[in-house]
């Protein structure tokens, strides 16, 4: 089954990392992700901007609004996301584990199975 | 990174709403910061064990607030309050005050903090200063090296500065909107200070160069919490696109780079894209202010792939727009760049000369004006400006950039002579 892992962590400290610690920390996330790459089960993978760059839109009483930032002003942001095709549930909770263990953030990894997925052809 | 390393990284990213907060609540920065540290000690000691909590901020400002209380009492000789471990289990208390101390709160905290710093009656480098001990929570030390002053000097100098801001008074009670918007628009140029006091800097190693980061850090903060600004937008928009050039601004022998002659690759496209994000975002609000027609000028060079692909009729009109809502000699000599391209180095220098008066002991000004002298062929009065452009030279790059512009017009002479 096709499952989105999102990625929440506390943003002021993420994009407080230094720069050879990011890279640092990337390098180990893309390891924990290379062996699902080379089975072909990686989906799309991204990392989001800040929440300075969101705007939200949301349904107004005549026309939709639209407002700066976040949908939602949480402690932890959305920050990233994976695509995965995972047989089981327990191999996306081991995953999940996995990119907790090389992530010095407190990030916290949501898992959500998909109803619908259209990988699309817009970033290939 | 270990744990303690990012336990480190979460205080000092929780140090400007915790100390924000608590200076509103012990209405003193001595006691504020105290408790602050008093809290930062306390976490250091128990999130390796516990865990580290869920709001790191929240936990800060109620430990930092019963520590500081506690502090308080002592010293009135009162009863003290229990002891730390009584009031270390803080899971119900923190999700509490989390829920009552909600951006709303956080807002005018964290601007007051920054505020105090920007105090009238301290220059510049003062103001820098102070905002990057109280705010980021730099070490005298560090402040000291980027400074290249001793550190006694520093802590003298960041004292001073905190008594004259004490003197001053801190303002408690709630802004009203004008005056936020006042205390947003000084807050923001003192953060665009820190930018170049760290821009400036053509060695990457040199302790200052880091202030650039720390106040694009400041600048996504504050848009945080106030993110319907479009100047704020624009500022860390204009910060961005300056700090995506890092790379490509000097030579590896530390020499300027100018912009047409940088390696267009070595520019870093996440930052460009993340401004130009915010720009798009700031235009929809249309309220045009200084930062985001900066923001949008160096938005338009991000832009072309090759200096040559320029659009220099649009920054034209981006100058002109700048030059209505804020008029400076500075702009009008950035806008002469502009015409040198659109119309050649005649119309340019006409329009160059007559701000002698105010920018004559300005380094870009006679840079510039050389510039333009020696496109038109007249090697003697461009290099009597170069020469004053030399010695009014903040640093050995500029310098050493206007020697090769010599160097460079002397070959030039030299060359049919050589035929």
């Amino acid at each position: 089954m096709l499952y989105a892992i999102l990625c929440y962590a506390h943003e002021e400290t993420v994009f407080a990392w230094t720069k050879e610690e990011e890279a640092a920390v990337m390098e180990k996330l893309y390891a924990v992700q290379e062996p699902l790459a080379k089975a072909g089960k990686l989906g799309p993978v991204g990392r989001l901007m800040p929440t300075t760059a969101a705007t939200t839109v949301r349904k107004g009483k005549d026309e939709a609004l639209v407002i700066d930032g976040p949908f939602a002003e949480t402690k932890e942001a959305l920050l990233g996301f994976y695509v995965i095709d995972f047989d089981t549930l327990e191999e996306a909770v081991a995953f999940s584990k996995q990119l907790s263990s090389v992530n010095p953030g407190s990030t916290s990894y949501e898992i959500r199975p998909f109803y619908v997925f259209r990988p699309g052809d817009a970033a290939s | 990174m270990t744990d303690i390393a990012w336990i480190d990284l979460a205080l000092a990213s929780a140090r400007p709403k915790a100390l924000g907060a608590l200076l509103r609540y012990f209405r003193d920065l001595d006691t504020a910061e105290e408790a602050f540290q008093e809290a930062c000690l306390r976490a250091i000691r128990t999130w390796p064990e516990k865990g580290p909590p869920r709001d790191p901020t929240a936990w800060l400002i109620f430990v930092g607030r019963n520590s500081g209380i506690d502090a308080v009492r002592k010293r009135s000789k009162l009863q003290a309050l229990p002891d730390e471990d009584t009031i270390s289990d803080t899971e119900d208390a923190e999700s509490d005050i989390a829920e009552r101390l909600d951006d709303s709160n956080y807002r005018d905290d964290i601007l007051r903090l920054l505020f105090i710093c920007c105090h009238p009656d301290l220059p510049a480098t003062q103001q820098i200063a102070l905002a990057l001990r109280i705010v980021s929570g730099l070490s005298v030390p560090q402040i000291a090296r980027a400074f290249l002053v001793s550190e006694s000097a520093m802590e003298q100098r960041i004292t001073r500065a905190k008594a004259r801001v004490a003197k001053a008074g801190v303002p408690f009670e709630t802004p009203s909107p004008q005056e936020r918007a006042e205390r947003l628009s000084i807050v923001s140029t003192m953060i665009y200070l820190i930018f170049n006091e760290g821009y400036s800097q053509a060695d990457p190693k040199r302790e200052a160069a880091a202030f650039s980061d720390e106040a694009i850090r400041l600048a996504r903060l504050i848009l945080r919490i106030f993110p319907s600004e479009p100047e704020l937008m624009g500022l860390l928009a204009l910060m961005l696109l300056q700090i995506s050039r890092r790379q490509a601004r000097f030579s590896p022998e530390g020499e300027i780079v100018l912009l047409e002659d940088q390696d267009r690759s070595l520019w870093n496209q996440p930052f460009i894209n993340e401004a130009l994000a915010l720009l798009d975002k700031a235009l929809r609000h249309r309220r045009p202010g200084p930062f985001q027609l900066q923001a949008a000028i160096a938005a338009i060079h991000s832009r072309a792939k090759r200096a040559e692909d320029t659009d220099w009729v649009e920054i034209d009109l981006l100058y002109r727009a700048l030059e209505r809502i804020q008029p400076s000699p500075v702009v009008t000599l950035n806008r002469a760049v502009v015409i040198s391209k659109l119309q050649g180095p005649q119309d340019a220098l006409d329009l160059v000369d007559p701000l002698g008066e105010k920018l004559d002991g300005y380094f870009y000004y006679h840079g510039l004006r050389g510039n333009l002298l020696k496109q038109l062929g007249r090697n003697g009065q461009a290099r009597e400006a170069f020469d004053r452009a030399i010695a009014l030279a903040q640093s050995a790059a500029e310098a050493a950039h206007i020697r090769h512009q010599i160097d460079k017009m002397q070959e030039d002479a030299a060359r049919p002579i050589a035929k």
